[in-house]
């Protein structure tokens, strides 16, 4: 295990791609304190930021924990594809951006982009994050492709952009578009959604088990169903089956809780 | 006064008829001479290939069109990020790369003169900004004439004299050099929601066909002496069935050819030489019009390779952005500036295993091959239409090696591969050829008579590739290497760039043509009064004024009106 802790509180954004297993493996502290971080414009290292303890050094698979607030750092976990991440407190922008495999652990809150274009493994927030999780780039057409995203807290606009596989689960509430232009995969939100989910998606599945303010009127209903599995576990509802974006010829499916949701009545109608 | 000495090189200089032979170029002052004192600075190219430096006919590489495709691709520079260096700014690729990296990557290849081929008059002011801020080349833009308002009314009216006072007044407005032709009449009809479909087509509003204002521009061309031809980009491009209206384009010239040179450029003739009814049936229109090319001088080509990547498409032609649009499904920016022309950008992806990209891959291939005059046909990839500029060195590969042919060719989408002529075709182009297709034929074309040769006076604009030439064509990946990374790079007589890395920022000029008319442009009051209606921007205002341009290097020319 190799322990970070911050050396001061940073005001500044920090550039923490090299805080990643892929890259602190089979290295001593000296070499770790060596690695290149920036701070806002100034260049500096790992070791002018934090304090280093490495415990045991020679395993493949290393586990970073990193105790105290690094809210300002960005793309920690980048492109990893093995080992193990704790962060005792809050995480950055782009937390575990493009990995493809190994864990990250969050206690506190995370930032907007946490598991943008991953592809494997998992990211459990214990707190909230931000906008965009599991989204594609800017411009890009290329969202998470596969693997897990646990978030215990809330979660903010635009979750599962682009999407094409794995799962997001959000146990509190979510904001708008949830899965906007989502392709394949799941999503999954326990509290209520601010609406206008899955616009323009063309496949995959959103699983809405609170209140949500709305049901796109490019959606058609198609059923009403006893309960749903997600990630092989079983949620009792009944939900609404919707089908759409029928806009963009979709053929993605949402979910939606008919006890949370009375207002949905009207289009019982239709079946 | 700084000298330099090119040692023991092979040198390739096709406009002076040098194929390979052993020898020194020295270099006074930006300037190919005979002698140098033996104080001169030496570059050992022993055992290296010594060419003119690379010109490039046809590259969007600044304007409005290029900039809106910067914007709409975050998604495409974060993929290809350039570091700053002691001597170069940062910067992002890949197929819209920023101004600065798109000067060091033409650098870095050999190449020192670059051709901006569509600049809407209206931003000529930020095209030229651009290409003021991009380095290592000279460079020069082309603007959009084939529906300027003016010159359909002068072409309706049958006014060809006023009609080349006022391109030779425009051509001034705009600091431009060549006329610049995008689907004449069908630029002007998508203002409408039209299109033309083929040359004999009427344009709304003005009565006129594509062919009359293809001829009327090419008299025009003629008369004002340019050095360049006219520039044209077909109507129906990208369509199927369309080597059709490519032929009728260059047949509708012939009574006006020139004895000593060409009258017309058709640009990515690739694009424009599909045949068949429809995408499932499309096949390779090569043969008919290499056969063609063989038999007239009047036309030159460049050819628009496809190369398999991930790219953005740019033109002014709307209509053909509109159709691939559909195409794709992809995001996408249509442009209409006010009265002048149009726009379009589309993401585009070429795969191999897509049968019609396959087919545009194998069609440019074959019109390159079956042309048999190489001084009729130039290599590019319409960047970043078919592929970013910086391919170019894998597609020099392709041409001077039948095995680094074949060896993608095995990799293409079957139906493509039934369909290719490239299994007949065994022609190997050699370095000598390379050059004129590269260089010497483009400077030739664009009557640049400084650039792509080594004759004494020339720019000292020089490329010299680390490459054995007996055994480029078997080796063609350490070939591509060369090509890639230019042991030396020369412009204007000094190293700019040593062993592929840029080592000297120079910041080359801009030409513009300054056309002297015996007959002035007539601005009368119709003119402003239509300024006024229709543009932005007020007749006074709308010329660029001098010292715009960071460094100007007019051509002055004697029009024969």
């Amino acid at each position: 295990m190799i322990t970070l802790i911050p050396k001061r509180v940073f005001k500044l954004p920090i550039e923490g791609k090299n805080i990643s297993p892929d890259v602190f493996v089979k290295k001593s502290a000296k070499e770790i304190a060596a690695l290149e971080m920036w701070e806002g414009n100034r260049k500096l290292s790992i070791g002018d930021l934090f304090d280093i303890k490495v415990d045991s050094s020679s395993s493949d698979e290393v586990t970073i924990k990193i105790e105290g607030n690094v809210s300002t750092v960005r793309n920690i976990g980048f492109r990893m594809s093995v080992g193990q991440v704790i962060v005792d407190g809050d995480a950055g922008m782009h937390l575990g951006e493009g990995m493809s495999g190994g864990s990250i652990v969050v206690s506190g809150n995370a930032g907007s982009w946490a598991g943008s274009e991953m592809k494997e493994g998992t990211i459990e927030i214990k707190g909230s994050a931000g906008d965009y999780i599991g989204a594609a780039y800017r411009g890009s057409t290329k969202g998470m492709k596969g693997g897990k995203v646990i978030i215990h807290g809330n979660a903010g606009h635009e979750v599962g952009c682009y999407m094409n596989g794995g799962l997001i689960k959000i146990l509190g509430d979510v904001g708008i578009f949830a899965g906007i232009h989502m392709v394949n995969g799941t999503i999954f939100v326990q509290g209520t959604s601010q609406g206008r989910a899955g616009a323009q998606m063309t496949n995959g599945k959103i699983i809405l088990a609170g209140h949500s303010e709305d049901v796109m009127p490019s959606f058609t209903i198609e059923d009403v169903k006893a309960k749903v599995k997600v990630d092989g576990e079983k949620i009792e509802g009944p939900f609404y089956q919707f089908t759409g974006d029928l806009a963009d010829k979709g053929k993605g499916k949402i979910f939606v809780s008919k006890p949370k949701n009375p207002y949905l009545k009207s289009y019982e109608k239709y079946l | 006064m700084t000298e330099l000495i090119i040692k023991n090189g092979f040198v390739y200089d096709p406009l002076n008829r040098i194929d390979g032979e052993k020898m020194d170029i020295c270099i006074r002052d930006g300037k190919i001479v005979k002698t140098v004192k033996d104080s001169a600075k030496v570059v050992d190219a022993s055992g290296m290939v010594v060419m003119p430096g690379g010109v490039d006919i046809h590259t969007h590489i600044a304007g409005g069109e290029v900039d809106s495709g910067r914007l709409l691709r975050p998604e495409d520079h974060v993929k290809d990020v350039e570091v700053k260096t002691a001597v170069t700014r940062s910067g992002v690729g890949y197929s819209i790369p920023s101004t600065f990296t798109t000067g060091y990557r033409y650098s870095r290849m050999g190449y020192t003169t670059a051709m901006n081929p569509s600049m809407a008059p209206l931003q000529a002011r930020h095209t030229h900004e651009e290409l003021s801020d991009t380095p290592m080349i000279d460079k020069a833009s082309y603007p959009l004439l084939g529906d300027w308002w003016f010159s359909l009314e002068h072409i309706r009216d049958g006014l060809i004299k006023e009609n080349a006072a006022h391109i030779a007044w425009m051509l001034k407005a705009t600091r431009g050099y060549a006329i610049k032709i995008v689907n004449p009449g069908g630029l002007e009809a998508w203002g409408f929601g039209r299109n033309v479909h083929s040359i004999d087509d009427v344009v709304p509003n003005f009565g006129i066909t594509p062919r009359e204002i293809i001829r009327g521009l090419c008299k025009v061309n003629t008369m004002l002496n340019l050095p360049h031809t006219i520039h044209l980009h077909t109507n129906n491009l990208g369509q199927p069935g369309n080597y059709v209206t490519a032929l009728e384009s260059m047949k509708c010239v012939e009574d006006l050819a020139r004895k000593d040179r060409p009258v017309m450029h058709i640009t990515h003739i690739q694009f424009c030489a599909f045949k068949g009814e429809d995408w499932g049936r499309l096949s390779s229109g090569a043969e008919d019009i290499a056969n063609y090319m063989n038999n007239h001088s009047h036309v030159t080509l460049d050819v628009g390779q496809v190369v398999f990547s991930d790219t953005t498409t740019m033109t002014a032609d709307g209509p053909f952005q509109f159709g691939l649009y559909h195409l794709t499904g992809n995001k996408w920016v249509n442009h209409d500036v006010e009265t002048e022309t149009s726009g379009g950008i589309v993401p585009f992806r070429y795969k191999r295993t897509s049968a019609v990209h396959a087919t545009q891959w194998s069609i440019a291939l074959e019109i390159m091959l079956l042309v048999k005059d190489p001084w009729k046909i130039m290599m590019t990839t319409d960047h970043p239409n078919g592929g970013p500029f910086f391919s170019y060195p894998q597609i020099m590969t392709w041409y001077i090696s039948k095995a680094a042919r074949d060896k993608l060719f095995g990799k293409i989408h079957k139906r493509a591969r039934k369909k290719s002529l490239l299994t007949s075709i065994d022609r190997e182009l050699s370095l000598y050829e390379l050059a004129i297709v590269t260089r010497a034929g483009q400077a030739k074309a664009l009557g640049l008579k400084d650039k792509g040769h080594l004759g004494v006076g020339a720019d000292a604009d020089i490329a010299v590739y680390n490459i054995n030439p007996e055994l480029a064509a078997k080796k063609f990946v350490s070939a591509r290497r060369a090509f890639e990374q230019a042991a030396y790079t020369i412009k204007d007589g000094e190293i700019v760039v040593k062993d592929g890395e840029v080592v000297k920022q120079v910041f080359g000029r801009t030409y513009w043509v300054d056309v002297e008319t015996s007959m002035p442009h007539e601005v009368n009051d119709d003119i402003k009064k239509k300024f006024r209606d229709y543009w932005t921007v007020e007749y006074e205002n709308y010329p660029i004024r001098e010292g715009f341009l960071h460094t100007p290097a007019p051509i002055a020319v004697k029009a024969g009106v």
